[in-house]
């Protein structure tokens, strides 16, 4: 005989049978019906949790027996998106009021567009109850409040439409009042995607005595606005932490974050510590030429570090790249006095004054034809003779470089030539080891 | 098994040791190569990465995760450890386990982007409302990118605190050479679960300094969590007594275990005099300067602080007795110089204690410190 399992006819915390709210305040009835809610669904209360924000809704957590989650204001569903994303078979009831809504504006956008399984219940008394009758986003035009004597001068926000046009997959407005409202909480929390209740309620400490407002002008001034009330949306669209893990199936057991060794293939005769800065435009390949240099002196057996520094556009201006070739470990990465200075194009050019000031006669400058003149240096110059290459000055950083590993017999070309093929894209690879054959005259 | 890597892969490999199965973040320079790591390579090990609408909201999904029983992680940069600010108390206060990168540029407000800084070191100290102690590491090679992710994930487990990894621009995105089998693997700690059976009183330790017991939002008790000032059972309260427990625990819990919290690399010469005290990536010029005095036949010593916080002040404390002169270079204008000159004035003899500071975007060379040495 199989024992039926116990129905549980509360969810509320019997240590605390009393809530603490206002006499007549809204927030006693919808607790009352999320709380039949919870009994109409038989939910487990170890899966259930009920995430609150701040204001006189934050306590509420107090009085249920579910999981709780009370934290900052505003910042109500950003933590049981959290949690369903990690718990997906989790129930998360998120309760805030309009106060909430307001100042966590763009997470309830993103909630909506997200299509994350959790259940928002707005209780919305149209003004900050609990830091006293200041208005919120959704008091109406005119309404009175501590901090709109005058009448509010804003419009109030439309949190179903706002979200139902966000993509949310259940949308319901109501009053504390409805008889419906434990139906319609069930059916959000059964909703798989994002549901939200919007509850208009009176908050008889301040936005009721204010205002002279009572039930029937509640409804009233909801029809002022043009607001519709009733189930105003049900979409059926995928929930996230479900697509997000049938979207990811494939990847499962891979190894995250695998290691890539670097085999030394070659020697190097390199001996003291070299600091190369090859200073180029952005789009010029600067960038993945120093990582082929670095890499190539790995497969050489030394140690190499690589720095860049671009404009935050990427695509415009200058590109300059620094890389480290040594024996041992390398600690201090910068490069205030290169040993080998590559300039390139004009927008590097601009880029290495200092350099250039600091550099002495045991260092070198390699330049191209165009910027010689500009070099004012102690240093040794040395100007590349492009009219001796066989392709033209195409792949400039590559062949300079490939260039620059032969003078200055830091490591085997071959090395250099190997890094790129294991580096870059076949294409471009192939096209990058055209311009170092065509390297090979230009010094 | 040499490796051409940055301190974001490092990091993010330290961090899947540990057996980080959450992150969320938002985009920003220079942290962002960590979002795209932890991002892709979640899925393989069913962890979640998303990306969220904000920082605020990042943050708060890495608390929603963690309190499911996640180990989370998150990284940012100065404008986003501000945003995450309010957050970070509720991580304090909630005793929620978080890992926290602050990858440092230079600043006020939105600074430079791509420019190396160390300047939030004292902003990490105090990053929240109210003054609560945090702990805070900081590698200054990628093997400890590596190994004190592992430890901070361990840290935030073992104390049920958010945990800061303190690095910079150069760390993160300058790739280098690095012998990865010499990378070390740290032994796992997992937060101590709630014994079963019985009512779980959600925040009841037996002593002050002790650690509460974690049950999992979704595990087979129920618990809470709140970020309003509350009794042991998670519920809020004004009653005195009640406050000041709750207040002297979140003190407690990390001052009475400090020397434990200790991280540093002493490096004493017999007889030497001058002593640098570095961290982060500005450590790695001070070993060079020390290696450069010592090879010119004069002594030097060197500590290099791996825990910014707590202040490792016995090992301050110690490297500095008989002293004379205490080099501190930073990126900054002197934020953790004012830490040692506070050890500094409790020591007989007094050592000096100068600073190197740069806020130009450039790193402090080892000649800088060399010359300090040199005129000691």
């Amino acid at each position: 005989m199989q024992i039926a399992p116990l129905e549980i006819t509360t969810y509320r915390n019997l240590e605390r049978a009393k809530y603490p709210f206002c006499p007549g305040c809204g927030h006693t009835f919808v607790l009352d019906h999320l709380n039949a809610a919870l009994v109409k669904l038989q939910l487990d209360p170890q899966k259930t949790v009920i995430v609150t924000d701040i204001g006189c809704v934050g306590m509420s957590d107090q009085y249920f027996d579910v999981n709780a989650f009370h934290g900052l204001h505003g910042r109500a569903i950003t933590y049981a998106t959290g949690i369903k994303l990690a718990r997906p078979e989790l129930n998360v009831v998120v309760l805030m009021g309009d106060g909430g809504l307001g100042i966590g504006g763009a997470h309830l956008l993103s909630a909506a567009r997200r299509n994350i399984g959790i259940t928002v219940l707005v209780f919305n008394n149209l003004n900050f109850g609990m830091t006293g009758g200041e208005h919120s986003v959704t008091t109406p035009h005119g309404g009175v409040t501590a901090s709109t004597r005058g009448g509010n001068l804003e419009r109030p926000l439309d949190v179903c439409a706002t979200v139902s046009v966000n993509g949310a997959s259940f949308v319901y407005r109501g009053t504390a009042f409805d008889k419906e409202l434990p139906d319609r909480i069930a059916e959000a929390i059964t909703t798989p995607g994002f549901a939200l209740l919007d509850i208009w309620e009176l908050c008889t400490a301040y936005y009721v005595p204010n205002n002279k407002f009572s039930k029937n002008e509640l409804l009233q001034t909801m029809q002022t606005l043009g607001l519709p009330s009733g189930v105003l949306q049900r979409m059926d669209n995928p929930e996230l932490s479900r697509a997000y893990r049938e979207q990811n199936v494939g990847a499962l057991g891979r190894t995250p974050l695998p290691p890539e060794p670097i085999e030394k293939k070659y020697d190097s005769a390199l001996a003291a510590t070299t600091r190369i800065v090859l200073a180029g435009a952005a789009g010029g390949k600067v960038k993945s030429t120093a990582s082929a240099l670095a890499l190539g002196a790995m497969y050489s057996g030394l140690w190499a570090t690589q720095r860049d520094d671009y404009p935050t556009t990427v695509m415009s201006g200058y590109s300059v790249s620094e890389v480290i070739l040594s024996r041992d470990e390398i600690l201090y990465m910068g490069i205030a006095k290169p040993d080998i200075l590559v300039i390139i194009t004009p927008e590097g050019l601009t880029q290495v004054p200092r350099q250039l000031r600091a550099m002495d006669e045991t260092q070198t400058v390699y330049v191209v034809p165009e910027l010689a003149d500009q070099i004012e240096t102690r240093a040794r110059k040395i100007i590349f003779n492009f009219e001796r290459a066989a392709a033209g000055k195409k792949s400039l950083a590559v062949m300079t470089t490939a260039a620059i590993v032969r003078h200055a017999d830091l490591y085997p070309l071959a090395a250099f030539r190997e890094a790129i093929s294991a580096g870059q894209r076949a294409d471009i690879a192939v096209e990058n080891l055209k311009a170092v054959d065509a390297s090979e005259r230009i010094l | 098994m040499r490796e051409f890597i940055d301190g974001a892969e490092a990091i993010a490999r330290g961090a899947f040791a540990a057996g980080c199965n959450f992150f969320a973040g938002y985009p920003i320079t220079p942290a962002t190569p960590i979002l795209l790591r932890m991002l892709r390579e979640l899925p393989k090990t069913s962890g979640v990465g998303i990306q969220g609408e904000d920082e605020i909201a990042s943050i708060g999904m890495c608390l929603g995760a963690a309190m499911t029983g996640a180990k989370a992680m998150t990284a940012t940069s100065g404008p986003g450890l501000s945003l995450y600010s309010e957050n970070i108390g509720l991580a304090i206060t909630g005793e929620v386990p978080l890992v926290i990168v602050d990858v440092m540029r230079l600043g006020p407000a939105t600074g430079g982007a791509t420019t190396v800084s160390q300047g939030d070191v004292q902003f990490l100290r105090w990053v929240t409302s109210g003054g609560f102690p945090i702990i805070a590491l900081c590698p200054s090679s990628i093997a400890e990118c590596y190994s004190l992710t592992q430890h901070a994930f361990n840290l935030a487990e073992r104390f049920r605190a958010p945990v800061f990894i303190a690095t910079d621009k150069e760390m993160m995105s300058a790739q280098q050479s690095v012998n990865t089998d010499a990378f070390e693997k740290i032994e796992i700690i997992n937060r101590v679960a709630a014994p079963a059976g019985g009512e779980f009183v959600p925040y009841q330790t037996k002593k002050l300094a002790d650690i509460p017991a974690f049950a999992p939002i979704g595990g087979e008790q129920l618990t809470r969590l709140t970020g309003s000032m509350h009794d042991e059972r998670g519920m809020l309260t004004k009653k005195t007594s009640a406050v000041n427990k709750t207040s002297r625990h979140l003190w407690q819990k990390i001052q009475a275990h400090r020397d434990e919290l200790e991280f540093t690399k002493l490096d004493a010469q017999e007889g030497a005099a001058t002593l640098v005290v570095s961290y982060g990536i500005t450590a790695r010029s001070a070993t060079e300067a020390v290696r450069h005095t010592r090879a010119a036949g004069k002594l030097a010593s060197s500590l290099i602080i791996q825990s910014l916080w707590p202040l490792p002040k016995r090992a301050l404390r110690e490297s500095m007795r008989g002293i004379s002169r205490v080099i501190v270079p930073e990126l900054n204008f002197g934020q953790y110089r004012q830490e040692v000159e506070r050890i500094a004035l409790s020591l007989d003899p007094r050592p000096e204690v100068i600073g190197v500071d740069r806020v130009d975007g450039e790193l402090i060379t080892p000649q800088e410190i060399e010359e300090l040495f040199g005129r000691g």
